[in-house]
């Protein structure tokens, strides 16, 4: 079932055709801006934070293409639940034998396939073509197990990145208008996920914070992953920590989920 | 088989409502949303369930389902508690919300329908079977591939039922299924709900405004206000505990003044025409013949009473009630 859900959802997501291509070229752009700001960064600072400057191009890139995939920003598919919540269509979901949290994950897991083919190719096919991106590189062994290792961290970005999502979303059953708790992930998750500049480069202490929090699963993980900042070890280290935040995370959602079934205030029901 | 399907005892449901008063200071009130309810429903029934805005139609609807838990009270679906049985019970309940969805609003209906399918696990056969009868009487056929954000109110709201039926449910909630419809849509909704009753013995609890879906639906009607029920019964019954009345409508040769008879009342008086009240019990036959007998009449016509009135009638007496238990409490 759940993987019916995925593919409608996949459907539903490529009926906005001009909302997609609106956003493939946001993100292009922006990846530009980003470039040249990086290359008068790295240029006065080489090798900050551990990356030379044609891997901080391709970081640039991993995060334009990333960005609506990952929905660093928004809500994703939850932005729907979000609705639901508010206007009390949440009720008639519960009503039905599934589970809301996999359900929803089905959901966003459509929506992510679809970002995959046109938010996140385009982009970094376009960055590919202007500029030099490094792809995971070395024997042939290091390159299989690089494309692996990025498509389960990526696979598990997503679910920490839902997880977390889910959680906010979730506060609309006590908080009304979520605009505001919205900016705030949005500014956090970017900044702490390592989004705007990768983690490493931030003063000891604010990385310690980072590297403490759940965000930098989300973006700088799969990122490093890509570009094998880290030794193998490193790597399989990063993906445990991905995994780790994404038990807590669905826990704490199934967690707050019950709590929120148990005093729906269904708004005009 | 055990013939009842719901029980409802001494269930109550109260919210605390946090309210702001002044600048930090903060409220609490309890609301009670229902205040002890009473009553079953036996299977293959079908129930009208009415009430004014806020009675607490909604709320027992939402407990009945398991997204609730009530108060106090004890509340069983098919032997089951609905709040711990809630995945179960879903499979053996159909819900429809007149003003919500649970159809995709990106995607043609037939994929609602599909997901419906797997959501129940329904037996292809089954599926096949219900999708073409509720395709048949709701005349889905031209809309399965329409996707649901461009169908109209009437066509969505058909749509939505036929996805609360593929599953073949025990019980049915309606909550306003006929809300906002044009009177073809209507019809053609009460038609399909009445059938369905008939020919599969659905248990139908149906929550409404409009009392023309219970004068053709519902053979029992249960009359909820400030959380009570005020009445359960047939629709006549309504009209003895609404003491409901008719109306004679007389016109006369020429103007006069009131006419006083024994037994009526005088309503209303315009130019020849004067509307006497009568008790809906009474007979009008001896009304009509001393009429005749003392005055000169054009025409004389006898009204039946409005189950709006009645219903208005009853609303207005649980709140004069209430106002004399509060000031008495």
């Amino acid at each position: 079932m759940y993987a019916a859900v995925c593919l409608r959802s996949f459907r539903r997501y490529s009926t906005y055709r001009a909302a997609t291509w609106a956003r493939v070229f946001t993100n292009t752009v922006f990846g530009f801006i980003l470039t040249y700001t990086y290359i008068a960064l790295w240029h006065v600072r080489p090798h900050l934070g551990g990356y030379d400057l044609s891997a901080a191009i391709t970081y640039v890139w991993i995060g334009q293409g990333l960005l609506s995939l990952l929905a660093v920003g928004d809500l994703g598919a939850l932005a729907d639940l979000q609705t639901r919540i508010a206007n009390g269509d949440v009720a008639v979901d519960l009503f039905r034998p599934v589970d809301q949290q996999r359900w929803w994950l089905a959901v966003d897991a459509g929506r992510a396939g679809y970002q995959l083919l046109t938010n996140a190719l385009v982009p970094m096919l376009v960055g590919g073509l202007a500029f030099h991106l490094r792809l995971p590189q070395g024997s042939a062994v290091d390159v299989v197990a690089g494309w692996a290792a990025t498509a389960l961290a990526l696979a598990l970005a997503l679910v920490v990145s839902y997880a977390l999502r889910y959680l906010v979303a979730l506060t609309g059953f006590w908080l009304l208008d979520l605009r505001g708790i919205q900016l705030v992930y949005y500014l956090t998750s970017c900044f702490f996920g390592g989004f705007f500049l990768p983690v490493t480069v931030f003063p000891p202490a604010l990385e310690a914070v980072a590297r403490a929090l759940p965000f930098i699963a989300v973006f700088q993980v799969p990122a490093d992953v890509f570009l094998q900042h880290d030794d193998a070890a490193g790597a399989l280290g990063a993906l445990g920590v991905q995994l780790a935040w994404a038990v807590v995370l669905l826990g704490l959602g199934r967690l707050v989920q019950s709590r929120a079934v148990r005093k729906v205030v269904v708004q005009g029901g | 088989m055990d013939q009842t399907l719901i029980e409802v005892e001494g269930v109550t449901k109260s919210f605390v409502v946090r309210r702001r008063a002044g600048r930090l200071r903060r409220t609490r009130e309890v609301v009670n949303a229902v205040a002890g309810l009473d009553f079953t429903v036996r299977r293959g029934e079908m129930v009208g369930y009415i009430g004014p805005n806020g009675a607490g139609k909604s709320t027992t609807v939402k407990m009945l389902t398991g997204i609730l838990l009530p108060s106090t009270g004890r509340l069983r679906v098919a032997g089951a508690d609905p709040v711990r049985d809630r995945v179960r019970l879903a499979q053996r309940m159909g819900v429809v919300f007149g003003q919500r969805t649970t159809l995709w609003w990106d995607l043609p209906l037939r994929d609602s329908y599909e997901l419906a399918r797997r959501i129940y696990r329904i037996p292809a056969g089954t599926y096949a079977r219900n999708l073409d009868r509720c395709v048949e009487l709701l005349e889905l056929g031209p809309l399965l591939d329409v996707p649901v954000r461009q169908l109209s109110l009437g066509q969505r709201m058909r749509g939505d039922i036929a996805a609360a039926l593929l599953h073949e449910p025990e019980v049915l909630y309606l909550d306003e299924p006929t809300i906002g419809l044009d009177v073809v849509s209507k019809r053609r909704v009460r038609e399909f709900l009445a059938q369905t009753n008939a020919e599969r013995g659905t248990t139908v609890l149906l929550t409404t405004h409009d009392l023309t879906d219970i004068e053709q639906l519902c053979s029992r009607v249960m009359v909820i206000d400030h959380g009570r029920v005020v009445y359960d019964g047939g629709l006549d019954g309504l009209h003895r505990q609404g003491r409901s009345e008719r109306t004679l409508v007389v016109d006369l040769e020429r103007e006069l003044p009131p006419i006083e008879l024994h037994g009526t009342r005088l309503v209303r008086r315009e130019g020849t025409r004067q509307w006497l009240a009568f008790p809906a019990s009474a007979s009008a036959a001896p009304l009509v013949a001393e009429l005749a007998g003392r005055y000169e009449l054009r025409d004389l016509s006898v009204r039946e009473p409005e189950i709006e009135d009645v219903i208005a009638r009853m609303y207005g007496e649980a709140e004069r009630t209430a106002a004399t238990v509060a000031r008495i409490g």
